[in-house]
């Protein structure tokens, strides 16, 4: 018998989509219900953020650094300002290497939470999603403590931080980041062991270890898949002095992404007692002079994965390049290799899986 | 202490012509590609390749810098995730990369300005080399696949209509 010839449609996907806070688009080629090819799109919101650093002294470039996104804010202040303090030479003071290691651990949580319960909306179960996002605001409160702000710090300078965490905050922090914990044992449970979760995450999305390093995917993505890569292990900050080691599954799909990122909370709340426990008393910052000079490679650990971020100054106040690479970048090849094969209802989740974040990509 | 790792960061000025052979060599030594970016600089376009090493963190960038004018490969080839990197590059400075893929035409920020991070004054030099090589008849090997590629695309597109 003569077999059937298959046709082809292109289904487009995005950019306006239910899954979607953030437009991106995809042209998904399909046979029947199954996805054979990927064509992604993004640039709705590029916003050209790099370039502005020829136009604002390099101090205040701080403030649109960490308004690239709402979400990594911190980490982009911290990246930003990790390479022109490297350009420059500039040694920040310990103790505010470990209070923005605190804060950088604060902005994992609330990221990896935030995701948790995006996830959880994507595959229906709505009062999970709830319970994610309730915990979140525990975090958020911390943060708002600790900075004023909820989801832009704006603590970071060049040369060290703005503010400080008193002893009183420390112990606010401890209590409830343990009240935090102890909820967080039944989220994880219901995501790790509920019959639902599994039918819509076990054995979907399969990327392997070889894929992963092909398609230069990174952070608790190319974790889930078994590659042992967490750029914390460079020790920059206080992560040197700290006790940890990167959080592996091995299946590659969406449920050792969850595993991963959820298991990844409970680190960063490991992190910050150890943090706490070993703040030293001192300065806050250094008076930075001059104008940086030269370049600088940065890589740091982003709640999405490794972020790079390089600086180029000419001896003014002006740099003449900042680029910033970010893990959602690096993702896409791998999202879109996921989602060869699969059926069009899970597209949704796998692209949820990769925590999208179009706000940074699109700079 | 959880430092383990005391990677080199290294950053290396190749020739042009010298970029496949040595992202080649970076694929066999299985590097991982990092982040590609190009700046201008001095007249001239700095581009810089980064690759990483997975066991070691060690970190590789291969620095190519070139005339405004100058046709550079496209190291898809070795890295297919490249493709966005160069896109951007082609795009936002308007490096002159060739064969991409896939190549989004300038679309893939739907932006209104053309080179949008390359400085007036360089748009203007970046014509001038352009017309010099074209009057001197020195188009490479290169512009003709692009141009194939191009001329295939264009056919594909009436035979659709």
């Amino acid at each position: 018998m003569e077999e059937r010839e298959k046709k082809r449609s292109v289904v487009p996907f995005g950019p306006q989509h239910p899954v979607l806070p953030e437009p991106i688009h995809l042209d998904l080629v399909l046979e029947d219900e199954k996805v054979v090819d990927v064509i992604p799109s993004i640039g709705f919101i590029h916003r050209g953020l790099e370039d502005l650093v020829k136009k604002r002294d390099f101090n205040e470039y701080v403030y649109v650094a960490e308004r690239t996104c709402g979400i990594c804010s911190f980490g982009h202040g911290l990246g930003y300002v990790e390479a022109v303090e490297k350009c420059m030479n500039v040694e920040v003071p310990i103790r505010a290497k470990y209070l923005r290691t605190i804060w950088s651990e604060m902005s994992r949580i609330h990221s990896h939470l935030l995701w948790a319960g995006l996830m959880a909306d994507a595959f229906g179960f709505e009062n999970l999603f709830y319970q994610c996002w309730r915990l979140r605001e525990k975090n958020l409160d911390l943060v708002e403590m600790t900075t004023g702000g909820r989801l832009i710090y704006s603590v970071n300078k060049v040369g060290g931080v703005l503010k400080d965490i008193t002893p009183d905050m420390q112990k606010v922090i401890l209590n409830n980041l343990s009240e935090l914990e102890a909820e967080l044992r039944d989220v994880y449970k219901t995501f790790m062991t509920d019959y639902s979760v599994q039918e819509r995450t076990r054995g979907v999305g399969v990327l392997t270890k070889e894929q992963v390093h092909d398609l230069g995917c990174c952070g608790p993505y190319a974790r889930a898949s078994g590659v042992a890569r967490d750029i914390r292990q460079l020790g920059y900050e206080a992560y040197g002095e700290l006790d940890f080691e990167p959080v592996v599954s091995n299946d590659g799909d969406n449920y050792a992404r969850c595993d991963v990122r959820l298991r990844e909370v409970f680190q960063s709340i490991d992190l910050i007692r150890q943090a706490i426990a070993k703040i030293p008393n001192g300065e806050l910052s250094v008076p930075v002079k001059g104008n940086p000079d030269g370049e600088a490679f940065i890589r740091i650990e982003q709640p999405r994965g490794e972020a790079i971020y390089y600086v180029e100054g000419n001896g003014t106040k002006f740099l003449n390049r900042f680029r910033l690479r970010t893990p959602t970048f690096a993702n896409i090849p791998g999202m879109c290799e996921t989602m060869k094969g699969c059926s069009y209802a899970d597209i949704p989740l796998l692209v949820v899986t990769i925590d999208p974040c179009i706000s940074c990509t699109e700079r | 202490m959880s430092a383990k790792f005391t990677p080199k960061e290294t950053i290396r000025v190749i020739e042009k012509d010298g970029l496949l052979r040595e992202v080649m060599a970076m694929k066999s030594r299985g590097m991982r590609l990092s982040q590609a970016c190009a700046s201008y600089k001095d007249g001239k376009y700095e581009l810089s390749y980064s690759f990483s090493d997975d066991e070691t963190l060690d970190y590789e960038t291969l620095r190519v810098v070139c005339d405004l004018a100058d046709r550079i490969p496209s190291i898809h080839d070795f890295y297919s995730c490249a493709s966005f990197y160069e896109n951007e590059m082609r795009e936002l400075f308007g490096v002159k990369i060739e064969l991409i893929e896939p190549d989004y035409h300038n679309k893939l920020y739907r932006i209104k300005a053309e080179t949008p991070f390359l400085p007036e004054d360089a748009k203007a030099e970046q014509k001038k080399q352009e017309q010099e090589i074209s009057l001197s008849g020195a188009d490479s090997d290169l512009d003709l696949a692009q141009a194939a590629a191009d001329e295939k695309l264009a056919s594909g597109k009436k035979e659709e209509k």
